[in-house]
């Protein structure tokens, strides 16, 4: 460890100060002005992802696949980078629309931004760290940190049930994870995925045990079958904006840190776990989807449908060896991030109009907030994969990968799963478009929650229209450092 | 001048300009929509001028880089079958907007979504590359779906998301199939250019993967013309459709299908397709066989012009699968290119025709009786003359009587696939017979025999109906009396399908 190697933390430094300074900063705010820890959130969010994106730059002109500093317990290859790009520009959009959100239902918001910020110092930390210790702490930053986030609400019992729900699950899971750690480390006697890599394929069952328990808390964290069952309670009752976050943020990294400790500590020439991978991706999606379908709550749509997308996103991971998993996953986390993002917040703008989150209150909103409709309705069809959107260019680059690699049935079950949710993303369509509505509402749209929404829209669209910079940079930032 | 660029956008502007006019001016809406159809056609037209009719490839050619990185570009170009179904499309198009000057509900979503109906579907004829053409097939599925579900009759909803997972699965089983060619490419060539990939023919030799893309391909395209057994959403979203969209849907939606076997499945599978031509044949016979009888069947006028396009679309795949059947035997490529012609110009046929007996059930049902029961009516001639006579001049050219353009193509499907499949091909004279006999039937039950006392004073074809039911009358009576023109424009896209498929040189 030398000073030099700070410049690669730039971004996580960045990010954790600002979360410390939004907390004194707080303090010293009447209630009525929190709005400015959000904004400077947002702007110390924007100034950490420039740093992220300067620290992808020079690591392009490095020639090298990445960088091991901290004794080689964290790792900052493009792969990672790309991931904290993603943790920020999820956080921002979220601050950006819990400030219209948060002062309406508690008087703490202004630590919500900055509880929002530790969480992403947390992603960004799973997405890097190559060495067990440092993962378990990162990964748990982001489960404490959004365990509290989901009970935001005091005053509501059910963002009370969320938090007390996500607590109970995510320490059951952790401590299973934990133990698959250890065993993990007394078989090879190192935590370092670097240091295991290569030696799991002797160990014979323990190996693999202590693999498929490190496996229960990646599940947790992506909400993969069968570790799924928290997800429709807790976003179900969490504040909407944090439901959003959870449902891109943790999701995204707890696929950085489980691609990276897969490729790196288990190559699939030590100990294949493809065929458990592609089968776990196909239950994901199936099941996600079956639950999915007679749900009327458009978060507990959403919470089922990010099942089945987790699903989606474990075809790249069992299509590793191919050179297009890795992209895949990387296209499919962006256009994911824009459109679910956007369909969460489109929810909360639609269920502030009607007082209700049940799906057919939204009965012909298309009159009433034409604008709103629309953008949900580019949602909806970007997360079924229809042309021309990020979703269909996402799956376009998951089949690949799948047709590559051989796992032609996995792409078959893929494209039955987008027929089946084809028909409750329809229904979020229909009511706002068909059905004519049933009662006087009245709408605004805030003016953050206006933004985050045009901006979400702009990307769904962005990434399919002319995606050909996406691919740029998708390709520059697929590089991850794999072995010595 | 990128013609073909200008043709393709010009809805689509469109669209965004009626997106940014105000709902409350409804008759700027249509004004300004009906401007965008009307330079769309001309624009078709104006194609013609640019296209050298003494070559059979594909021409035009308009390239651009799009997603240069996984070998996606923007590339278009037409043949003569692509042209004419593009300027069949935007004649359909402007006279469909011209019926639907009296939408009164939703007018700027409704006038908006025609318009990108209408990108969407010149997009599939134009595109030469794959993954173009795959993200302009998915287009034409979302402004559809809304057409049915929101201005649809009483059943809209289900025949609208009826439609939409029946054509998506067909999709995403042809985009499967195009990848499996993307991926048999060899790395450093890997393109979805669909010219290269007819020369390369990647699958060729591999087997059950070129099987399983040949059934990818073949899914998608029998969903959407439809064969049987895949028709079963056909009848409910015609029925359910307002009257321009089921005038679409069937003038253009399911030539999509039928294009899609001609230009992709023929050249790229020939030898699998020859294989399984006479499956291919058997399944046209039945919808044929099939959609006259239960045709015959209906009370329901428009389910039962519905039912005649299973019948009709199971013409062009008898053709189509006799042309298969032909190849790798000389003697037979003259037989081959008479179906093939014969299939094309049914396609253009069927479009005219239906889409004119579509809007002749609108005229009736929309504005006039608001029932389409065939018993309902009786002695209408004599109330309505100039409906009858463009109803009657419609259902005849139908059933295929001579001199009328639905004979023609039917003529040339019957002569080419006789001397190819001769069974199947008498055992579909019976589908003619059962349309004749129910087109007949119908005429009898609705023009002739006492006028029924309820529909005494109907006021008979106003202008904008007119407008829109004349041109296409015209057209049947026009290539019916003198086809040579077309069939020899046709016949340069049939050269070039028969040389790739390896019938002619």
């Amino acid at each position: 460890m030398n000073g030099a190697d700070l410049r690669w933390l730039v971004p996580e430094l960045v990010v954790g100060t600002l979360a410390l300074l939004l907390l004194v900063v707080d303090l010293f705010l009447p209630q009525e002005r929190k709005s400015v820890v959000g904004g400077l959130g947002i702007l110390g969010l924007s100034v950490a992802g420039v740093g992220a994106a300067r620290v992808l730059r020079d690591l392009g002109g490095l020639g090298a696949a990445g960088v091991r500093i901290l004794w080689d317990t964290y790792t900052v290859d493009p792969f990672g980078v790309y991931f904290k790009l993603v943790a920020v520009v999820a956080t921002a959009l979220v601050i950006l629309v819990g400030m219209d959100f948060f002062p309406r239902y508690t008087a703490y918001a202004g630590e919500a931004y900055a509880m929002l910020v530790f969480n992403c110092l947390g992603l960004m930390l799973m997405a890097s760290s190559s060495e067990l210790i440092t993962l378990l702490v990162s990964i748990e930053l982001v489960s404490l940190t959004s365990y509290l986030l989901a009970g935001y609400l005091k005053g509501n019992p059910k963002s009370n049930e969320a938090g007390v729900k996500y607590f109970l699950y995510g320490a059951a899971t952790t401590g299973v994870m934990a133990y698959g750690f250890s065993l993990l480390y007394g078989a090879t006697g190192s935590t370092s995925l670097y240091d295991i890599a290569g030696k799991l394929g002797q160990l014979g069952p323990v190996g693999a045990l202590g693999l498929g328990m490190a496996l229960a808390g990646f599940g947790f964290k992506i909400s993969m079958v069968p570790f799924h069952q928290w997800t429709p309670d807790v976003y179900e009752g969490a504040p909407t904006p944090v439901s959003a976050y959870l449902s891109v943020g943790p999701k995204a990294a707890g696929f950085a840190a489980l691609l990276r400790t897969l490729l790196v500590a288990v190559p699939p020439e030590s100990l294949d776990w493809r065929l458990l991978m592609a089968v776990l991706s196909a239950l994901s999606m199936t099941v996600g989807n079956l639950l999915a379908l007679p749900q009327r709550n458009i978060k507990r749509m959403l919470a089922y449908s990010s099942i089945s997308h987790a699903g989606f996103m474990l075809i790249a991971v069992a299509a590793a060896p191919s050179a297009w998993a890795r992209p895949a996953l990387l296209v499919y986390v962006g256009a994911y991030l824009f459109t679910n993002l956007g369909a969460f917040f489109a929810a909360l703008v639609a269920s502030w109009s009607t007082g209700s989150d049940e799906i057919p209150d939204f009965a012909g909103l298309s009159q009433r907030a034409p604008g709103v409709a629309l953008a949900m309705a580019l949602f909806m069809l970007s997360l079924t994969g229809i042309p021309p959107t990020a979703g269909f260019f996402g799956k376009y680059y998951l089949f690949s990968a799948a047709v590559d690699a051989g796992l032609l049935w996995l792409a078959v079950v893929g494209v039955l799963n987008s027929v089946v949710s084809l028909y409750y993303y329809v229904g979020v369509i229909r009511a706002l478009y068909l059905m004519s509505p049933t009662r006087e509402v009245s709408v605004s749209v805030p003016r953050g929650a206006g933004w985050a929404l045009v901006l979400t829209a702009l990307g769904t669209l962005a990434l399919g229209v002319a995606p050909q910079p996406f691919v740029t940079l998708i390709q520059s930032a697929q590089r991850l450092l794999a072995g010595f | 001048m990128p013609i073909l660029t200008i043709t393709l956008f010009l809805p689509l502007l469109g669209t965004l300009v009626v997106l940014f006019l105000p709902a409350h001016d409804p008759a700027r809406i249509r004004r300004v929509t009906l401007a965008f159809a009307g330079l769309t056609f001309l624009s078709s037209l104006a194609i013609l001028s640019y296209f050298d009719f003494g070559r059979r490839e594909i021409q035009l050619l308009e390239e651009a880089a799009w997603i240069p990185a996984i070998g996606v570009q923007y590339k278009v170009g037409v043949d003569s079958m692509s042209l004419a179904l593009a300027i069949l499309t935007t004649l359909l198009t402007l006279l469909s907007v011209v019926y639907s000057l009296r939408v009164e509900e939703r007018v700027k979503e409704y006038n908006l979504l025609f318009l990108l109906l209408e990108t969407g579907m010149l997009g599939v004829f134009f595109s030469l590359d794959f993954f173009l053409f795959y993200v302009f097939w998915e287009l034409t599925l979302v402004p559809m779906y809304f057409l049915i579900g929101i201005w649809g009759g009483p059943r809209r909803e289900y025949a609208a998301i009826k439609f939409f997972l029946y054509t998506l699965v067909g999709s995403l089983a042809m985009l499967l199939a195009i990848l499996l060619l993307y991926f048999h490419l060899p790395p450093g060539e890997r393109t979805f250019d669909v010219l290269r990939i007819l020369e390369a023919r990647p699958l060729a030799g591999t087997g059950l993967l070129a099987q399983l893309a040949f059934w990818g391909f073949f899914l998608s395209f029998a969903i959407k013309v439809p064969m049987w057994p895949f028709h079963t959403w056909l009848p409910d979203a015609h029925v359910e459709a307002p009257t321009a969209g089921s005038v679409i849907l069937a003038a253009i939606l399911l030539k999509l299908g039928t294009y899609g076997f001609v230009r992709f499945s023929l050249p790229l599978f020939p030898e699998i397709f020859q294989q399984h031509a006479s499956l291919v044949a058997t399944l046209a016979v039945i919808g044929i066989i099939y959609g006259a009888l239960v045709a015959m069947a209906q009370q329901d006028l428009k389910k039962l012009v519905a039912y005649s396009s299973v019948n009709h679309m199971g013409y062009v795949m008898l053709a189509v699968a006799a042309a298969a059947a032909a190849r790798g035997r000389p003697e037979l490529a003259g037989p081959a290119a008479t179906a093939l012609n014969g299939a094309v110009l049914e396609m253009l046929a069927h479009g005219v025709i239906t889409g004119a007996l579509f809007l002749i059930v609108g005229v009736i049902y929309d504005y006039r009786t608001h029932t389409r029961g065939v018993e309902d009516f009786g002695g209408l001639w004599a109330v309505l003359p100039k409906y009858g006579a463009v109803t009657i001049t419609a259902m005849f050219a139908s059933l295929g009587l001579p001199g009328l353009m639905g004979f023609v193509a039917e003529f040339l499907i019957f002569v080419g696939s006789f001397a190819i499949l001769p069974v199947h091909t008498a055992l579909a004279a019976i589908g003619i017979i059962v349309t004749a006999a129910f087109f007949l039937w119908t005429i009898q039950r609705i023009f002739l025999g006492p006028t029924n006392p309820r529909w005494g004073n109907l006021p008979d074809l106003d202008r904008r109906e007119a407008w829109s039911l004349v041109p296409l009358v015209i057209l049947m009576i026009v290539f019916g009396v003198y086809p040579r023109p077309l069939v020899e424009f046709i016949n340069l896209s049939t050269m070039q399908v028969m040389q790739l498929v390896g019938l002619v040189r």
